[in-house]
């Protein structure tokens, strides 16, 4: 028999706050993905709220994609409110 | 420890300049302490040994509820019965994450399980022994889950992102495991003549098995040795081993229990407990199939599985027909 796929699990823990990826689990379907997921990853209060995703319908960027696509933001350091120097007259900036 | 005697089919740990230059690459980004994420590019046999070692991890989880769930049944009171099944759930739930972190590296859930059926991939040793008495449940808590916490904590910094993160979710909940553990023997210890007997008898039973655990001294092992340059094994079963005696010894004198070691002593030189000889027959012995429990913690699994493909199946099934039905509607 063919396995029950894999699904990834975000839990978002209080009000708020965004989901955040805390694992994966296998299920059969979306609705026993987020039993499981209660079950597996929520045991002491760590959730409000479960999002599941099938692992397969995730497109993620690969590591050798890393300095094409990160490289660029690291010479812009003006992006940063640090890079400007602010008088120390001016309140409030 | 959860993982023992893990193979990484190399014959001596090569030199950094003798290394081909990309696995001269990986081995300077662990170095760096740089995470290994899934898709980064490893070395076959880093991969292969992390399968070896994360699996072997999830089973001994997994086959360490049998002897413990032998005693949900019979819990004294209901306060410990839900313990009980909070901590077997728990072992559930770690070996669920460590299956899921050894998927990461290309390996299927069936294909992991499978090994562990056909006695390809071991679990720990530990788990071989049986639980005679309600204190055993104690002593399992309290020493193995001890035991089990000396080994993880430094897992949680290992070199795979996945499978140190997963040690991080596990070692968060193996506190509860061993205080309930303790809590459990004090109250025995604290109670009738004979329930100190009995967490007594418990603790002469667990003590040598659970230091064995930590497998044999891995100061010479060429697998010990590459395990640690890889980052997946971070400290040696010895200084695991001496640091958990020095632990557990002054919490038996608190129960007012013996320690079944009459060379333990404390040595001032060292600053560390001495001990009598370990009998590493006894641990290859268990390792090889020959422990008290070994083939009924086996069967057990296997019966377990086999008793549940119908449920697998009808599940994937209903799942099918239910996104046919979806599917007909949208149409």
């Amino acid at each position: 028999m063919k396995e029950w796929p894999l699904w990834e699990v975000f839990i978002r823990s209080q009000h708020g706050l965004a989901h955040k990826h805390v694992g994966s689990l296998h299920a059969a379907d979306a609705e026993m993905a987020i039993k499981n997921a209660r079950d597996l990853y929520t045991r002491r209060n760590e959730g409000v709220s479960i999002w599941v995703v099938k692992s397969a319908d995730i497109a993620a960027s690969s590591p050798g994609d890393k300095e094409a696509l990160f490289d660029p933001a690291n010479n812009k350091v003006y992006r940063h409110p640090t890079f400007y120097a602010v008088p120390e007259e001016v309140k409030h900036l | 420890m959860y993982a023992q005697l893990v193979d990484t089919g190399v014959q001596r740990v090569a030199a950094l300049e003798e290394l081909p230059p990309e696995e001269r690459a990986f081995q300077e980004r662990i170095d760096a302490d740089v995470k290994i994420e899934p898709k980064d590019p490893m070395p076959e046999a880093y991969r292969r040994t992390l399968i070896r070692q994360i699996s072997q991890h999830a089973h001994s989880e997994i086959v360490g509820m049998l002897p413990e769930g032998n005693w949900i049944t019979r819990a004294p009171t209901l306060k410990r019965k839900a313990i009980l099944i909070a901590k077997v759930q728990d072992e559930a739930g770690h070996g669920l994450y460590l299956y899921s972190a050894a998927e990461t590296l290309g390996v299927s859930r069936d294909t992991m399980i499978d090994d562990l059926h056909t006695g390809k991939v071991k679990y720990s040793s530990i788990f071989n022994y049986p639980t005679l008495t309600w204190a055993d449940v104690g002593a399992i808590g309290w020493l193995v889950d001890g035991a089990a916490i000396m080994n993880q904590i430094p897992i949680c910094r290992c070199s795979y992102g996945p499978y140190a993160r997963a040690m991080v979710r596990i070692c968060k909940e193996e506190s509860f495991h061993q205080r309930q553990g303790f809590d459990l023997m004090l109250a025995l210890c604290r109670g009738t003549p004979e329930q100190k007997r009995m967490a007594q008898d418990a603790l002469n039973r667990w003590w040598w098995p659970a230091v064995m655990m930590f497998g044999p001294p891995d100061a010479e092992s060429v697998h010990s040795a590459q395990s640690m340059r890889w980052k997946i094994k971070l400290v040696s079963n010895d200084d695991l081993r001496q640091k958990f005696i020095d632990q557990t010894v002054p919490q038996a004198e608190y129960l007012g229990l013996t320690i079944p070691d009459p060379q333990l002593r404390w040595n001032e030189e060292r600053g560390h407990y001495d001990i009598g000889p370990i009998d590493w027959d006894e641990f290859y012995n268990v390792i090889k199939g020959n422990g008290p429990c070994n083939r009924e913690r086996l069967q057990a699994r296997k019966t377990a599985w086999e008793e549940g493909a119908w449920v697998r199946e009808a599940a994937a099934a209903h799942a099918e027909k239910q996104a046919a039905r979806c599917a007909k509607a949208a149409a």
